[in-house]
């Protein structure tokens, strides 16, 4: 038999119709909403007299509007009355319509990239879609997961299907072990600065080799995360034990004899031996230190450690117009070591880095020392909050001056109102450092939790490592 | 979706790579309908809403243009179809780009916005042109699939079979999945008999 890629097995299993110019008609398991886009979607579903096909298998949870102040006062807490209105009419259509929503008071609030995985409903061998480009972080489970657009989710919300062009796939092997002071989101980091902003152009990215299989669920879910800043479609890692026991007991996990059947099946998905990649890239896990951006794409990252590369070096004219433009933007001279910026601004959180274990984290480097900057953390969901408070991490961040937040959003994309000022740096553990996107002006650098914990303690950008040095 | 075949108007050059989803359409303004002055609003306009002179998209030079010329990665980011959707707002409904985000370029056959990526070489021919030629005509031709300035081009540009199709007729995606709901059931039926934990 012909051996195949895990994409391709998971994409044979849901292949309704495969039409001429290998368009496949491809069946949807989980179809993830936000109210961010709700409302376009419901609007679009009824100007055409649709209705959804299977309503139990939508989610809708309040993430991008939700205010992370105030959270006990409900919806009356939330300022802007739009933003208010959004959020109501995802729960109460939501609830009429028979999806399953996750409103802004529910146990289980949080943000839908970290909601799904850690209440089960993200399962190995899904095709998972959702109206945020993020989706792809579901992956990390050996799912299927991408972002789609309204009038695509207003497809799948009629008919459960999605056409899409028979995927491109890649394997990015990443040899030898992570040091123990670089995390998952430096890997991501630098894979992507390997890659430029559209090395995965289109294509499904699995993640394999030995640094891969060595991360936590969580990690994985950062590396997948952020698969869609390389260009990718869609990141995914085989699904193994790690996943198994990630997954078992979780409330919306199969139990009992189906938990036996969906591991025997589990236990399938994985790419053959000898299998051919449309792009095979490897990368040395050891060599990757502490990593941030320094300018406005995502392949403008290098290590916290280095200089600004000279705009005058780069051969092609686009690219060094790119990098003047956006050293421009974030007010940086060619030359200046990342580690001297000094910052504004600490956002710790977000679907890239909102888990437990990246505010355990941060908080390692938090314990027992003082932020000299506004800095705040926003745990990725009500029970990531409620898990970290258990254990503490609440008391280390705001002994060490950190605000202590609800979740959300929140500062990523400055959807709910939490943004910079014009010209404010941030040291940010979010996923984007476009133009704007945390407020007009706003100047961003991409950077892991134990990086931007240091940050707020230097008061300039740092990592954990280097502020170990210096304190 | 209003059928596309032939388009012939003047381009604007938007000599960049990277205009991201959030310059496209800023984060802030996704809570309300899409407006004329959403299109890269922050880059258009100053903070008090005066437009920005220096910026092309405001250049009387290139008035009533309905193509945007640029360069790598355009739409590159987030899922956001107010980025596809400020398009058409403020008159366009094509862009011509050296690469596309792979989200950006899906929502844009979505909306009957053409997308059309052209090699590097071509976009700095026309780029040039435009910016020598103000209000320059580009001809976009889909049942041939090329793009043509004066005398830049003929340049060839690919598209799936169905997505043309679908742009020739004016067809969407619910009309043509509409004739599968026998397979889609039939699917259904199989799936959940394999994977009763999904259902």
């Amino acid at each position: 038999m012909q051996p195949k890629t895990l994409v391709d097995k998971i994409w044979a299993r849901h292949a309704v119709s495969v039409l001429e110019d290998s368009d496949t008609l491809l069946y949807v398991d989980r179809c993830l909403l936000h109210e961010g886009f709700w409302w376009n979607i419901i609007d679009a579903l009824k100007a055409r007299n649709l209705v959804i096909r299977r309503p139990g298998n939508i989610i809708a949870c309040a993430d991008h509007f939700v205010p992370t102040t105030d959270r006990s006062s409900g919806h009356a807490g939330i300022a802007d009355a739009r933003r208010r209105e959004l959020i109501l009419r995802l729960e109460n259509e939501g609830r009429d319509l028979g999806v399953q929503v996750i409103g802004m008071m529910d146990p289980r609030q949080g943000i839908l990239h970290v909601v799904a995985p850690e209440t089960g409903i993200t399962q190995p061998g899904m095709v998972i879609v959702g109206s945020d480009s993020h989706t792809s972080t579901h992956g990390a489970l050996g799912a299927i997961a991408f972002g789609i657009g309204t009038t695509e989710a207003m497809h799948v919300l009629a008919t459960q299907t999605l056409w899409q062009a028979l995927p491109r796939t890649m394997r990015i092997t990443v040899d030898g072990r992570l040091s123990s002071n670089v995390t998952a989101k430096d890997l991501i980091l630098t894979i992507i600065a390997r890659l430029g902003i559209s090395g995965g152009a289109g294509r499904f990215v699995e993640y394999a080799g030995p640094a891969i299989a060595a991360l936590s669920i969580e990690e994985r879910l950062t590396v997948c995360n952020m698969s869609i800043e390389m260009g990718a479609r869609a990141g995914l890692v085989a699904p193994d034990e790690t996943t198994f026991s990630y997954l078992a007991g979780r409330p919306n996990a199969p139990s009992g004899a189906n938990w036996e059947r969906a591991l025997a099946y589990w236990k399938t998905l994985r790419s053959d031996e000898g299998v051919r990649f449309d792009q095979e890239v490897s990368i040395d896990g050891s060599s990757v230190g502490p990593m941030a951006t320094w300018g406005t794409s995502l392949d403008q990252t290098i290590a916290i450690d280095q200089p600004i590369p000279d705009p005058a070096i780069e051969p092609d004219t686009s690219r060094r117009h790119a990098h003047e433009r956006a050293l421009s933007y974030m007010g940086l001279r060619p030359g200046d070591r990342l580690y001297d910026i000094p910052i504004d601004y600490v956002f710790i959180g977000s679907c890239t880095n909102g888990r437990l274990d990246d505010l355990r984290e941060a908080a390692e480097v938090a314990r027992g020392r003082h932020a000299v900057v506004p800095a705040f953390v926003s745990p990725g969901s009500r029970s990531v909050k409620r898990a970290a408070e258990a254990e503490g991490l609440d008391r280390v961040f705001v002994d060490a001056g950190f605000e202590w937040r609800d979740s959300g959003c929140s500062m990523c994309a400055g959807a709910n109102g939490d943004s910079l000022q014009p010209g404010q740096r941030c040291a940010a553990t979010s996923n984007r450092n476009f133009p704007g996107r945390q407020g007009p002006g706003s100047r961003t650098h991409i950077m892991s939790p134990a990086s931007a914990a240091a940050s707020a303690i230097a008061g300039h950008i740092a990592s954990a490592h280097r502020l170990k040095i210096t304190a | 979706m209003t059928p596309f075949h032939l388009l012939d108007a003047v381009a604007v050059p938007l000599d960049e790579a990277n205009v991201d989803t959030d310059q496209l359409a800023p984060g802030r303004f996704l809570t309300q309908p899409v407006f004329a002055e959403l299109l890269l609003h922050d880059r258009r306009f100053e903070r008090d809403g005066t437009p920005r002179g220096d910026f092309v998209l405001n250049d009387l030079a290139y008035v009533g243009a309905q193509i945007i010329v640029s360069r790598r990665n355009f739409g590159v980011g987030s899922s956001r179809e107010f980025a596809v959707l400020a398009l058409p707002a403020a008159g366009f409904c094509c862009v011509i780009a050296a690469s596309f985000g792979d989200i950006f370029y899906n929502n844009c056959l979505q909306n009957g916005v053409l997308p059309v990526a052209l090699e590097e070489q071509a976009i700095d021919t026309l780029l040039r042109a435009l910016r020598a030629y103000p209000g320059l005509h580009v001809c976009v031709d889909l049942p041939s699939q090329t793009v043509k300035a004066s005398s830049c081009g003929p340049y060839p540009f690919s598209i799936n079979a169905v997505r043309k199709r679908c742009f020739l007729e004016g067809l969407d995606d619910i009309a043509l999945t509409g004739r599968y709901s026998g397979q889609v059931a039939a699917f259904e039926l199989d799936y959940y008999r394999a994977f009763p934990w999904l259902n």
